[in-house]
């Protein structure tokens, strides 16, 4: 089936808030699961810590920050457009939203490095 | 133009009532081409049991709507020019979310009963022996009903929704924009049951705010921001400290 | 699917949330320059009443909202049926609950 009816922004906004969430919401046990560690001590912690200075755990880190941020933006542009009587462009909204989120996860790798 | 003498490669979905298939057909082009005129132009020439349904022709009746490459419009009001490229390929099949018929013909029967179930009728409050309530064209509510009022049930939003497509028992834009409009309509008494209805497990609050509704509204109207209303509306009622219970 | 009752939920705990995501946000950029240690995190939460109850009630939101989302998500693109949607959501609202009040109290107290 042709999907040319979802090439408009404000459905690619969708998809990725869906993705985003749905992403968070699956990395959550694995995030709760390493801070749990604490409970044998700092060194289970630590062990779980120093696997993150891998480059590519490093790299998940960046994008994981990206998603949050981006589920963050995209959920204030939905809240503007439910719950006010705003009427500002939510086109321009979603693109400003993507431009921040990634601006924040590349100031996150810039402090990462 | 170019084009004249050429031929559109035109593909359009079937369906006889137990298949679906595809067939292809060379249309001549024409000057000031719409894609009704595509497919009238091969029901009378080409093949004779091309079903599909029109009546204006002038953008006024809403029936003629289809996919054209993808992306769902009037025929009538479609110039094959704004949709084909020097390849000058065309494919056309229905309305998606709704049961084909036969071809281009869809059963609208779910998408009008969603209308009813959304309350999206006139609940009056008076009887024809009261007088006319006067109803200011610039007050707020009526100028809130203008920006979705008038929608002509052409099923276009319904079948760009992708909402629709992922949940059978979603009203859909058309009704729920229907529904914000007897909202705002002071005349109406049917809001409370109204609001009841939107509220439940197959309304507004299923909107994902695709936008996908108020992209392809040949009217351009807007239901995804009616949409937004009514869950504002339905909000306030379920909230403590909201008000408007009329 | 989704009823007035379960959107307001999820609208409530995604603006309970925002204030909580950007402190979060800050927080991990902070955090992540010269790299995590066990001590720094443990360092700054444990003891800390405060971050408890920041921690606690951000996992309480998180598991609410995701798990609204994920019945949402599951019914649409994976599996049309309310009651599998609804058993599974609860599933993963139990298990955010358990693993995040778990890891909260792992590294605040």
């Amino acid at each position: 089936m042709m999907m040319k009816h979802r090439s408009h922004p404000l459905w690619k906004a969708f998809v990725v808030h869906r993705i985003s969430g749905l992403a968070l919401a699956l990395f959550l046990p694995i995030h709760f699961i390493v801070l749990g560690l604490a409970l044998e001590g700092a060194e289970s912690l630590n062990s779980a810590l120093r696997f993150s200075e891998l480059p590519f755990v490093k790299a998940a880190e960046v994008f994981l920050v990206l998603l949050l941020a981006v589920h963050l933006l995209g959920g204030i542009r939905i809240l503007i457009l439910e719950l006010t009587q705003l009427s500002w462009d939510q086109r321009a909204l979603s693109r400003s939203a993507f431009g921040l989120s990634v601006a924040i996860a590349g100031i996150f790798l810039w402090s990462a490095v | 133009m170019k084009t004249k003498a050429k031929h559109l490669q035109v593909t359009i979905d079937r369906f006889d009532g137990e298949s679906h298939y595809q067939t292809t057909h060379e249309v001549p082009t024409r000057d000031n081409q719409t894609v009704l005129d595509v497919v009238t132009w091969i029901q009378q020439h080409d093949d004779p049991t091309l079903s599909y349904r029109f009546a204006c022709r002038v953008g006024m009746c809403g029936s003629c709507a289809m996919n054209i490459n993808g992306e769902p419009k009037w025929s009538c009001r479609t110039h094959v020019n704004k949709v084909v490229d020097s390849g000058l390929k065309l494919t056309i099949s229905p309305l998606r979310n709704m049961p084909i018929l036969r071809d281009l013909s869809v059963d609208m029967t779910q998408f009008f009963d969603k209308w009813t179930q959304a309350v999206g009728y006139f609940v009056p409050t008076k009887t024809k022996d009261d007088p006319l309530p006067a109803i200011l064209p610039d007050s707020r509510d009526r100028a809130k009903a203008n920006q979705s009022i008038e929608c002509i049930n052409c099923g276009i939003c319904y079948s760009a929704c992708d909402v629709v497509a992922a949940n059978d028992a979603y009203l859909g834009p058309a009704a729920l924009n229907r529904a914000w409009t007897l909202m705002n309509d002071e005349r109406d008494g049917g809001s409370k049951e109204r609001l009841e209805a939107v509220s439940s497990d197959a309304g507004c609050h299923n909107c994902h705010s695709q936008h996908g509704c108020s992209t392809y509204c040949p009217n351009l109207l807007a239901p995804a921001t009616s949409i937004a209303g009514l869950k504002r509306q339905t909000l306030l009622n379920v909230l403590p400290w909201g008000s408007r219970d009329d | 699917m989704i009823d007035a009752r379960l959107y307001l939920l999820q609208r409530l705990t995604a603006i309970a949330m925002l204030p909580l995501i950007a402190t979060h946000l800050i927080l991990m950029i902070f955090a992540i320059n010269g790299g995590l240690t066990a001590e720094e995190i443990l360092g700054r939460t444990q003891g800390s009443i405060g971050w408890a109850l920041f921690y606690g009630s951000f996992v309480l939101f998180a598991a609410v909202h995701g798990a609204i989302g994920f019945r949402t998500i599951l019914y649409e693109w994976f599996i049309p049926n309310s009651r599998v949607c609804s058993i599974a959501s609860i599933a993963l609202l139990i298990t955010l609950i358990g693993l995040g009040l778990r890891a909260v109290y792992a590294v605040t107290l």
